[in-house]
């Protein structure tokens, strides 16, 4: 395929997977926007006022930034994994399989549908934010960074599990039991200042820590861990998330017999 | 001129050891009307899933337009359509969204891609269901809508596995007409049927596949004229006389005004009506009992068995 037709293919994939999430807003789009403000209302303004201050800034602050990335984490991963394993489920996989669509462009344009999503998700989110704080970004770039980012990682790790799930319970596992759990305790709703030096500790190896903490750090100019590292870790997740996707499906792992 | 489809020594075997292909042969001219027939569990859909790529191939060569698949697959694939035997639809798409998507994966830009949907959704017979959810269309319509997608990147070979399963006699038909015409416009066509009247209607040439070998191939035509026999029904206007019989012929009667010939070959029918119209029992109606290609189908797996 020449470059301008390679082009083609990855919009095509990107305007099926966007078209697919906005038929079905109500389970993908809206979902959010109302969970956040239940966030936002119990966890920011009611019990939030008792709290006071964390990390040098009101709770409700604090908390905005890793909200939105916890938004931008599931919706990112949720689209990919479902939207590909119900592409496996009902064959129509095979649509993209039989013709000429190189594997890098497949993986690219399901990674930017759930990218897309992701951003989606959390301009909602943050619209929704809005109405509880203001929000005075501290470095757009390192924001920009993160959500691309973290985005791309986890819309990959999405078409991972899909291709391994064989069924919807599958589907479901990996963000009810690891990115659920790691996300809550990632510093979303703490700092971990507040944890013993033990359980601080086991948290730095909690990924999550770091994309929520340089979210937060661009956001509010505060985090618990140095976002150099965060970088790195997050740039890492993503080169490997994006290789291991590419051999898989190139492979034809679970794909073809 | 290469041919639209090449395969040499095409072996599978599947992980769990069960050999699919032991190395089959074939070779499909461009512009032909091809079947590929075969008991089921044969090798027919293996041996497509390898042309489409949904199968890997375990040995053996595969060209498809004088391109070989281990040189450049994707330049392979943009020369044939693919109709797979079951539905393979995303069932909350709309039609034309299926249509548009499926030539934006060949590289084919939207505003082509619709104008495209358009002209074969008009020629088979569905433009009126362009905006409706496939999950609201008949099993006919999504067959037609298969061969629409199928042909909407213009390929140059069109592989169908089993397209009229299920479809009634009406819309086969029309699908026929289509297959024809596509035909006739140039494209090569090859197919995979369990019905055997359909490869005999549409089909120039034929080859059969049994448990994972060629066992025959050939015209139809061909293949046919080395019937040994051929079962004929005749209808006759009054009852047929007592004990009645042609020196020579194997005749049954089955009514009272029907007859069973067997005509064998060199024989020639119309001494059986010469014979009947004198004993008062003229023919009015005759047909065949069975379908020729069937009889050579079942000849022919039953000597490679």
């Amino acid at each position: 395929m020449s470059a301008f037709e390679q082009w083609v293919a990855f919009l095509t994939i990107l305007r099926k997977e966007v078209r697919r999430y906005l038929r079905i807003w109500t389970q993908t789009l809206l979902p959010s926007a109302i969970t956040m403000s239940l966030y936002f209302l119990i966890f920011g303004t009611l019990i939030g006022k008792r709290i006071g201050t964390m990390g040098g800034v009101s709770y409700m602050e604090f908390v905005v930034p890793g909200l939105i990335m916890m938004a931008i984490i599931t919706n990112s991963y949720a689209n990919v994994v479902g939207s590909f394993f119900g592409a496996k489920f009902n064959n129509s996989v095979e649509e993209l399989l039989v013709s000429p669509t190189p594997t890098y462009v497949i993986v690219l344009g399901y990674a930017a549908g759930g990218v897309s999503r992701g951003i989606l998700v959390s301009i909602i989110v943050t619209s929704v934010a809005l109405f509880f704080t203001d929000l005075d970004i501290h470095n757009w770039g390192v924001v920009v960074g993160v959500v691309a980012l973290t985005s791309v990682a986890f819309s990959l790790c999405g078409l991972i599990n899909a291709v391994f799930a064989n069924t919807f319970d599958d589907v479901n596992i990996v963000p009810t039991f690891v990115l659920t759990p790691l996300t809550y305790l990632g510093g979303v709703f703490y700092s971990l200042d507040l944890l013993p030096d033990f359980w601080s500790g086991v948290s730095q190896i909690n990924p999550l820590v770091y994309v929520v903490n340089a979210f937060r750090y661009g956001v509010l100019g505060v985090s618990d861990v140095d976002i150099t590292v965060s970088f790195a870790m997050l740039i890492g997740l993503t080169v490997v998330a994006f290789a291991y996707a590419m051999h898989l499906l190139g492979s034809g792992t679970r794909l073809r017999t | 001129m290469s041919a639209a489809l090449e395969i040499t020594g095409l072996q599978k075997t599947y992980a769990n050891g069960f050999q699919a292909l032991k190395g089959i042969d074939l070779k499909v001219e461009e512009g032909d009307f091809f079947a590929l027939l075969g008991p089921n569990g044969a090798g027919k859909s293996t041996t497509i899933g390898i042309v489409s790529s949904l199968v890997s191939k375990t040995q053996g060569n595969v060209k498809i337009c004088g391109i070989d698949i281990d040189d450049d697959f994707s330049l392979a694939k943009k020369q044939i359509g693919i109709v797979p035997q079951e539905f393979n639809f995303n069932v909350f798409e709309n039609v034309e969204d299926v249509l548009i998507h499926q030539a934006g994966y060949y590289g084919i830009p939207i505003g082509i891609a619709r104008k495209r949907a358009d002209y074969y959704l008009e020629k088979l017979g569905i433009a009126d269901k362009k905006h409706v959810q496939m999950r609201m269309l008949s099993g006919g319509m999504k067959r037609r809508l298969m061969i629409a997608r199928a042909l909407v990147h213009e390929p140059r070979v069109l592989i169908l596995d089993e397209p009229t399963a299920g479809v009634d006699i009406e819309m086969r038909r029309s699908m026929y007409d289509f297959l024809r015409q596509t035909n006739s416009e140039g494209r090569t066509i090859i197919l995979t049927t369990h019905y055997l009247e359909e490869a005999e209607m549409l089909c120039r040439n034929v080859a059969i596949i049994n448990q994972g070998t060629i066992v025959t191939r050939g015209s139809i035509k061909d293949l046919l004229r080395d019937l040994n026999s051929e079962t004929f029904l005749l209808d006759t206007q009054d009852e047929l006389p007592a004990n009645f019989s042609v020196p020579g012929f194997d005749l049954r009667p089955i009514e009272p005004t029907c007859l069973e010939v067997e005509l064998a070959r060199g024989q020639d029918l119309t001494e059986v009506f010469t014979a009947l119209s004198q004993a008062g029992a003229s023919v009015v109606s005759m047909r065949n009992k069975e379908n020729r290609l069937e009889r050579m189908f079942v000849n022919v797996l039953e000597g490679a068995s």
